[in-house]
């Protein structure tokens, strides 16, 4: 066993030129790579110094196999120093800061002896200051035009991108040896003053002498199919390093002209700057053969798909699955159905105990190929005993005992993860309790799906699954779906009722159904509901049961509620008890007396609603099981029942039309008066307006009026009980003016947010005359869905629908990439105990959580105490 | 405390109430949270309020000010130059 340490801290620097040549094995001398026989060339980018590429070869250099050979860097001195591009900003500022002869700070002594002693006061306890104290100092002696120490006089230093820096003065163009004996003339103490750690960092070293070639293990080449060999990109761009040094060698040995050296350095630099970076301004990117530019060391480590991003904080994990999901209404909120096939892949360790060892001797008796198995044993000694390739699993589930370590299948009631991406809250991973199904799809219950944001049209999920026993218990305690029922994000559950839910638990709880002793029994069946049934409403001429008295069943004997059902407006509004309309909720002491079940009641995303009152009431256990058997019964009376929707739910007769042509034909008119208005001159303005966009204005206006009398028309001819009506107002799905569009007439299409009118030269399509801005010229659209858009009204829709898709694409971008750093930079904030809100090392953020410390989980719309439902529930109805 | 300034800003409407602690106050609610004075929220001193109570680099201030969701809430800020 190797001791454990713990890293303290990380300090980042420069390597020195010494460093990098005492850290070298072997020096890289040569361009080429491969001999003719195809071995790797001693002294080339390939040599075998560098570390084993190839297992059971043994490294020359640390004599270790391939697994244990770290690899070794090599080195390359340059003929003449270059830039290293990550550090031009550092050598800017410091050869500005300095005197061009003495290499000093430009600042007198005693001044630079004052700032490193507060510097050095400063250091630990305002590290920021510090900073800042160091920006201060540079930026001053920037601004000096006379050496303080030895008077010589001081010109201004151009940058040119990307590596060219210019003495506005005598010197001219500096090259890098004459920059690097500036840098290395500089005192360490005023390094130090302007904040660089000589001992380190020497911003000389930024000045690269000698080039480190990191070990082949850093970039491997690639065995093609064809089997050539392809190389790295970075060992690439080393041999074009190489073979410009030598030539740089070569033409400086021979005293070629200056011109050509100067033109051979600058091809270095060229080379070695993209092999740092190949993105840098002004640089052309080094390109592959093929086209593309390469990827070099910043690219590595840069952006989504580098080291960081993608390796470091995004690895890939064991024990998780993913695939499809689809719904299935009969497992409970809390579960998730997992296919056998999956369930035989992911495992848990099970420590062998004497009261488990016979269960865990069935599993290994079973193997891997038989569910429910086992995949592996583990042996006290840490042996793994793999039993896909064992042969006699009998002896290996007799040798069990405690002390062994059994990975099993995942079973029935094991407590698995769940996820799916985007994971934009934290709802979107919850611990599941699995069930092992047949098929290959994950299995959801479909009141969880508001929490995942997920629907069944092909998404997929992620599934994780806790290998040890505080994770596990971890995920039963706190991440348990049931735990997430009620959302932080605002006071109400997140989980609940939708679609189908909602209209079956309206048409259960509607006045008008009455259900037979037969009905009652399969719908108490369907929830394995065991108590009495209870007295039927209706004894005469036929006993019968309201579908008020089954839901009763279901609540706490003491549970209170009251509020107005969604369905509750226009002629069918109650506010009180005292109502007709049966669209009043009314709940006394966990009997339902009155009103119906709908969105306002059950659903998902209703606070206050009798839902959210039973899980702060009754607890998330209950609130569970109120949901699995509310939800199942529902379903059974619209299976029961029937639920569908007919094109008769959204026909008028042609009478309706004549009506709606009719109200179109008034519009037309009142828009016409507007313009003859607006070209008199005489149009009231709005304030705030001009006079185009009162027109404007005042034409939508009149469209949506006529639009919404349609709709009325529309609505007044159909039956207000019908399978649309019922699934708009119980809030189950669609809305007034869905059924409007269906019905009576589409109305006005706009592009952000003003009716269309670009296209052709003032007019939308060639057809139409220039200037004209009537309705149909601008795109409203006169017909309903049923009766058919014409091909006019059907562009305008869809210019309209585009804006649409175009906005969610863009709107989900920019809110990503928001989401991104708020998350980066509030990772590590944290309500602690004492109620305080810190960031990592103990920065007060706030003195107390929100102020009040109040979870907004455990309220209702954020109210920490919501006295009007206290009252209620204790004294009952009769209040407010 | 300048004469210079137009009106009172510290009888203003939206101006919390400010308050420079004693040493002996400040120590008790370093303790009590358990920070270090700049792990405390700043205020400059050239914050008008600071100057107006005269509150200098080092010192801590005791800030009441109303809160939506409490009512009222006591915070401390510690007092930065600049
Ligand atoms: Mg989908
Ligand atoms: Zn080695
Ligand atoms: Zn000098």
């Amino acid at each position: 066993m190797v001791a454990e340490k713990e890293i303290k801290s990380i300090k980042f620097g420069i390597l020195s030129p010494d460093m990098i040549r005492k850290m070298s094995t072997t020096a890289i001398v040569t361009p080429d790579v491969y001999d003719e026989n195809g071995m790797p060339v001693k002294g080339g980018v390939m040599d075998p110094k560098l570390g084993v590429i190839e297992p059971d070869q043994r490294c020359e250099t640390c004599g270790n196999k391939l697994a244990l050979c770290p690899g070794h860097f090599g080195s390359l001195e340059l003929a003449r120093p270059v830039i290293h591009i990550g550090f031009v900003k550092h050598i800017y500022e410091l050869l500005r800061a300095t005197c061009r002869k003495c290499g000093k700070l430009k600042i007198p002594e005693d001044e630079i002896e004052r700032y490193l002693r507060l510097l050095e006061k400063l250091r630990d306890r305002w590290p920021q200051l510090a900073e800042s104290l160091s920006e201060y100092v540079k930026r001053k002696a920037m601004k000096v035009y006379e050496c303080p120490h030895c008077g010589e006089r001081q010109y201004r230093i151009r940058y040119e991108k990307p590596t060219t820096f210019i003495e506005e003065g005598p010197l001219g163009k500096l090259t890098p040896t004459f920059i690097r004996d500036w840098l290395s003339r500089i005192p360490d103490r005023h390094l130090r003053v302007m904040g660089y750690d000589p001992e380190t960092a020497h911003p000389a070293w930024a000045i690269i002498t000698v080039l480190p070639v990191p070990p082949i293990a850093v970039r491997p080449s690639i065995l093609l199919e064809t089997g050539i060999r392809a190389e790295d990109d970075l060992t690439h761009k080393l041999v074009d390093i190489i073979r410009t040094n030598e030539r740089l060698k070569e033409a400086i040995n021979v005293g070629s002209p200056e011109i050509i050296i100067e033109d051979l350095w600058d091809l270095l630099q060229y080379h070695i700057t993209t092999y740092i970076d190949n993105e840098v301004p002004g640089v052309p990117p080094a390109k592959r053969r093929s086209g593309s530019p390469l990827r070099t060391l910043a690219q590595r480590l840069k952006g989504k798909e580098g080291r960081f991003r993608n390796n470091l904080s995004g690895k890939r994990v064991d024990f998780s699955a993913r695939t499809v999901i689809s719904p299935d209404p009969y497992l409970s909120i809390n579960e998730v159905g997992v296919p056998v096939e999956v369930a035989m892949n992911l495992t848990v360790p099970v420590r062998v105990t004497p009261w488990n060892v016979d269960e865990l001797r069935r599993y290994v008796l079973n193997g891997p190929f038989k569910y429910p198995g086992a995949n592996y044993v583990i042996e006290p000694n840490g042996r793994r005993l793999d039993l896909r390739y064992n042969k006699d699993l009998k002896a290996v589930a007799e040798a069990l005992k405690p002390g062994f370590v059994v990975e099993r299948h995942l079973i029935d009631g094991d407590i698995v993860l769940f996820n799916r991406q985007p994971s934009l809250h934290r709802m979107s991973i919850m611990a599941h309790v699995v069930k092992v199904l047949p098929g290959r799809t994950f299995r959801l219950h479909l009141a969880v799906c508001p929490p995942y944001n997920a629907d069944f049209d092909g998404d997929e999920m992620n599934l994780h699954v806790p290998q040890t026993p505080e994770a596990q218990a971890e995920a039963r305690m706190l991440l348990l779906v049931q735990d997430h029922i009620l959302s932080p994000r605002y006071g109400g559950p997140i989980i609940g009722g939708i679609q189908d839910y909602i209209s079956g638990g309206y048409l259960l709880s509607s006045k008008a159904t009455y259900l037979t002793k037969d009905r009652v029994s399969d719908l108490l069946a369907s929830i394995n509901y065991e108590g009495e049934i209870p007295e039927p409403a209706i004894l005469a001429p036929k006993q019968a049961w309201l579908g008020k008295q089954i839901i009763s069943l279901l609540l706490p004997e003491d549970f209170n509620f009251a509020k107005e059902a969604k369905i509750s407006s226009g002629a069918f509004k109650c506010q009180d008890e005292e109502c007709f309309w049966d669209s009043y909720v009314l709940v006394k002491k966990g009997k339902f007396l009155m009103g119906v079940i709908d969105k306002n009641s059950i659903g998902a995303q209703q606070p206050e609603s009798m839902l959210h009152y039973l899980i702060m009431e009754y607890g998330s256990s209950f609130g569970r099981q109120f949901m699995d058997r509310a939800f199942k019964l529902f379903l059974r009376f619209i299976e029961m029942r029937g639920f569908t929707m007919t094109l008769d739910d959204i026909l008028v007769p042609e009478r309706a039309y004549e009506e709606i042509r009719e109200v179109y034909k008034r519009a037309l008119e009142e828009v016409n008066k507007a313009l003859k208005l607006y070209e008199e001159g005489k149009l009231e303005v709005t304030p705030g307006r001009t006079l185009e966009e009162s027109l404007e204005l005042k034409i939508l206006e009149i469209l949506s009026k006529a639009r919404d009398e349609a709709g009325e028309i529309a609505v007044k001819y159909l039956n207000p009980f019908n399978n649309v009506f019922i699934m708009a107002k119980t809030g189950a799905r669609g809305s007034a003016l869905n059924i409007t569009q269906m019905a009576a007439m589409l109305g006005q299409q706009s592009v952000r947010g003003e009716r269309i009118h670009r296209g052709y030269t003032n007019r939308t399509l060639p057809f139409f005359e220039r200037g004209d801005i009537g309705p149909e010229a601008r795109g409203f659209v006169v017909n309903s869905f049923v009766k058919g858009l014409t091909p006019i009204e059907m562009f305008f829709h869809a210019a309209g629908g585009r804006e649409g898709l175009v906005d969610t694409a863009v709107r989900t971008s920019q809110s990503g990439y928001m989401q991104r750093r708020l998350i980066n930079s509030l990772l590590d904030v944290v309500v602690e105990y004492d109620g305080t809100v810190r960031a990592a090392y103990g920065d007060l953020i706030q003195f107390r959580y929100g102020e009040d410390g109040v979870d907004p989980k455990n309220t209702s719309f954020g109210k920490a105490v919501n006295v009007d439902r206290i009252v209620k529930k204790h004294v009952g109805w009769k209040i407010g | 405390m300048s004469e210079k300034l137009k009106f009172k800003i510290l009888e203003h409407e939206l101006v919390p109430e400010h308050e420079v602690l004693k040493p002996e106050e400040a120590i008790e609610v370093l303790r009590s949270l358990g920070v270090r004075p700049e792990q405390l929220p700043y205020i400059r001193a050239s914050d008008p309020v600071a100057r107006a109570i005269g509150a200098k680099p080092g010192d801590i201030v005791k800030i009441t000010r109303k809160s939506p969701t409490a009512g009222k809430i006591v915070v401390y800020r510690f007092v930065i130059a600049g």
